[in-house]
């Protein structure tokens, strides 16, 4: 990553809901940046705002959402953008693959309509052209007799088709990033192998830099380049996934990895206790309270993020004795 | 809740189930089709299988929210919806299910406390005492209930919303516990919190579960016995030691085969297997794996293979059925 322009790029981001004292601070500071042809994943606890950050790139927050920071697809700010830009930018030069796939398709029309109708809209040109296209991208992603499925409603796909379906509609404007918001928990061993080998080809066809949030180590150890943790709305550790996976360096880390049921089945120890309210979070490290390896310095303030290795960065106090481990 | 059938009793039997969703138009969907198995008590079924091999409606079956158009349940020895059997109230009484989509199970214009009290306030607890249970479920399953009691569906994030349901399942005290794809939303320092939890109420209480999950790791750690499906009928079922180490159908093993490696170095380089599975509107004759089984023989196509009987390991492949007539039984024999 020799000085080229990041594709995507979160900076200082905090997204709070409401207001007063009972605000939910549910991003709390996430910088992350993803380059042109890199797939980044995000990792982390449930509720600590995996989902909020990808939907702040495209500006996809509710009403009721205070933002702060930076947002920058391909160098522009996302925040300032008019109306029209936001359009092009959502479905053009970004897609996302929402958590819930059958929100992401309006069950009154057929796979055919609704590829074809989000090609046009971006991308101009005819009802056949943009039909072709759909059809184009059904067999990009290996929908088997994709010419049939043109014409089916999703309620008529299993649920592997239906996300094919979902990554086909991403895929049609031809992004040149790619959110997708754990693409394959709904799927089956099967099915999940599957799409993560198809994404991952594409994403390499393509050349799309991707980021991909997962609670999964072994869909990010399938499919990313670097890893993101999460914690109670900050990054607590991110780095290259060969690295953070053998080697972590934050506690949190260590624990998610430590809570893997083993493929042999045996029993996973996991994090006793529980994230921190959001409404009301700890002046200093968010994990202290869980934490097996927590000092005294480490509730005073938010450790900062230091640099722990080529590409690495964590927040704990401790890191630089856990590197020296 | 009393243990009226007696220890040797099976929490749960279902024989020949099946279910057929018409097609407007003519013919019908195979959803379920002729699945028998027993649960006994204080043990965990693992219920595994492609998407849209008919698990969920399997669950729904156990609890008759869909209508079996055949089969029989018989719930600690009495049978469901027979004169003289267990009532469908009382059966969703005692049996609770916990809902795969976790977003629409939740009603929208409910806190969580409310959702997770509406349970004691059906075994007759007052205002108070229901809203103090809830928040000790909600406490269970690793929510604040001052945090999260009072927050709505859209407030929360997928995992809590999962965890709000175990919640609701939990508070009505229930003796048979359906885990459809119960955990699958949870990031996996909760998941093993849940797993934890669940695993000490099955001690405590001697819940009974039928856990279904497409995660092979997490239905190899909780399941004592495990069920694979293929299409609407039983491919497999064992111990769940047994059918992990020596599993015995092609399908199955495609299933162990699509696990991740959780090594960068070791990257899935092709699927084991690909495409989907035929329609279950129309499943292939004889076997019903044998359009993707790299085993098939003629007859794979001429005869529907038997799923042996319900204990021990069992599968419904010819290739282990001596003098089925295919090669590699032949063998085998
Ligand atoms: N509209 C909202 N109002 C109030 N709080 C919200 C809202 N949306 C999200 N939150 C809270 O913000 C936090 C972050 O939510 P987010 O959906 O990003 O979590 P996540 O990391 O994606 O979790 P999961 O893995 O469970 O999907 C959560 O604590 C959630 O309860
Ligand atoms: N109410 C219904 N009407 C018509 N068909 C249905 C209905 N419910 C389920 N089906 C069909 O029955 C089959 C089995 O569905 P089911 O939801 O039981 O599968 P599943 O194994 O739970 O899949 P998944 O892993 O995707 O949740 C599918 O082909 C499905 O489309
Ligand atoms: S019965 Fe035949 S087709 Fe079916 S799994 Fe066995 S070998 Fe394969
Ligand atoms: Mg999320
Ligand atoms: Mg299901």
């Amino acid at each position: 990553m020799t000085g080229a322009a990041p594709l995507a790029e979160l900076d200082d981001l905090r997204v709070q809901f409401g207001a007063g004292p009972d605000a939910v601070q549910a991003v709390r500071g996430v910088s992350l940046h993803v380059m042109p042809g890199e797939v980044l994943c995000l990792l982390g606890e449930s509720g600590s705002g995996k989902s909020v950050s990808m939907r702040a790139l495209l500006r996809l927050l509710p009403p009721q959402a205070r933002v702060t920071g930076g947002v920058q697809v391909e160098g522009q700010e996302v925040g300032r953008l008019s109306g029209r830009a936001l359009r092009a930018l959502r479905g053009g030069t970004a897609a996302m693959v929402f958590q819930e796939p059958m929100t992401a398709l309006d069950p009154v029309y057929t796979v055919g309509q609704q590829i074809a109708e989000s090609v046009q809209q971006h991308r101009g040109g005819t009802r056949a052209a943009a039909r072709a296209r759909a059809l184009e991208v059904l067999d990009l992603v290996r929908v088997p007799d994709a010419a049939r499925r043109l014409d089916a409603y999703p309620h008529e796909l299993s649920g592997g088709l239906r996300q094919r379906v979902v990554i086909a509609m991403a895929l049609a404007c031809r992004p040149r990033l790619l959110l997708a918001d754990e693409p394959t928990t709904a799927l089956d061993a099967t099915v999940q192998i599957q799409i993560l080998v198809l994404l991952r080809g594409l994403q390499r066809e393509l050349g799309m830099g991707m980021v991909l949030v997962t609670h999964d180590l072994g869909v990010a150890a399938e499919v990313s380049d670097r890893v993101a943790v999460m914690y109670a709305g900050q990054i607590v550790e991110q780095g290259p996934v060969r690295d953070v996976l053998r080697r972590p360096v934050h506690p949190y880390t260590r624990g998610l990895l430590a809570s893997v049921v083993r493929a042999d089945g045996v029993e996973a120890p996991g994090i006793p206790g529980s994230p921190p309210d959001l409404r009301r979070p700890p002046p200093g490290c968010a994990f202290a309270a869980r934490c097996p390896a927590a000092v005294g310095a480490c509730s005073a303030a938010v450790p900062a993020e230091q640099k722990v290795g080529p590409g690495r960065t964590a927040r704990c106090v401790r890191v630089g004795e856990s590197v020296a481990a | 809740m009393p243990d009226r059938g007696g220890p040797a009793q099976p929490m749960l039997i279902a024989a020949g189930l099946r279910k057929h969703f018409p097609i407007p138009g003519g013919g019908a969907v195979r959803a379920v089709d002729g699945v028998s198995f027993s649960v006994a008590k204080g043990e965990t079924l693992g219920v595994v299988g492609e998407s849209g091999c008919g698990k969920s409606t399997l669950a729904r079956l156990l609890l008759h929210l869909v209508r079996p158009d055949a089969g029989e349940l018989v719930f600690d020895g009495e049978a469901v919806g027979a004169p003289r059997g267990i009532t469908l109230k009382e059966l969703r009484r005692q049996a609770q299910m916990v809902f795969q989509d976790s977003a629409s199970s939740l009603n929208p214009r409910m806190p969580a406390r409310d959702s997770v009290a509406f349970g004691p306030r059906v075994l007759g607890r007052g205002p108070a005492q229901a809203a103090a249970e809830a928040d000790e479920a909600l406490r269970r399953v690793g929510l604040d209930p001052m945090q999260f009691g009072p927050r709505y569906p859209h407030e929360l994030s997928g995992g809590q919303k999962q965890r709000v349901n175990i919640a609701r399942a939990l508070a009505l005290q229930p003796r048979l516990v359906i885990l459809d794809e119960a955990v699958s939303a949870l990031d996996k320092s909760v998941e093993a919190q849940v797993l934890s939890l669940l695993a000490r109420l099955k001690r405590e209480l001697g819940l009974t579960y039928v856990f279904i999950s497409h995660d092979l790791a997490v239905v190899r750690h909780v399941s004592d016995r495990v069920l694979v499906m293929y299409l609407g009928s039983v491919a497999e079922s064992g111990p769940a030691d047994d059918v992990f180490a020596r599993p015995l159908h092609p399908y199955t093993r495609v299933l162990l085969a699509s696990r991740l490696s959780m090594d960068p170095d070791r990257r899935v380089e092709q699927a084991p297997i690909v495409g989907d599975p035929p329609s279950p509107a129309n499943p292939p004759s004889g076997c019903r794996f044998r359009t993707r089984c790299p085993h098939a023989e003629p007859v794979c196509a001429d005869r529907v293979p038997s799923p042996g009987s319900w204990d021990g390991h069992q599968a419904a492949c010819h290739m282990v059925h001596p003098g089925s007539g295919h090669s590699a039984a032949a063998l085998a024999a």
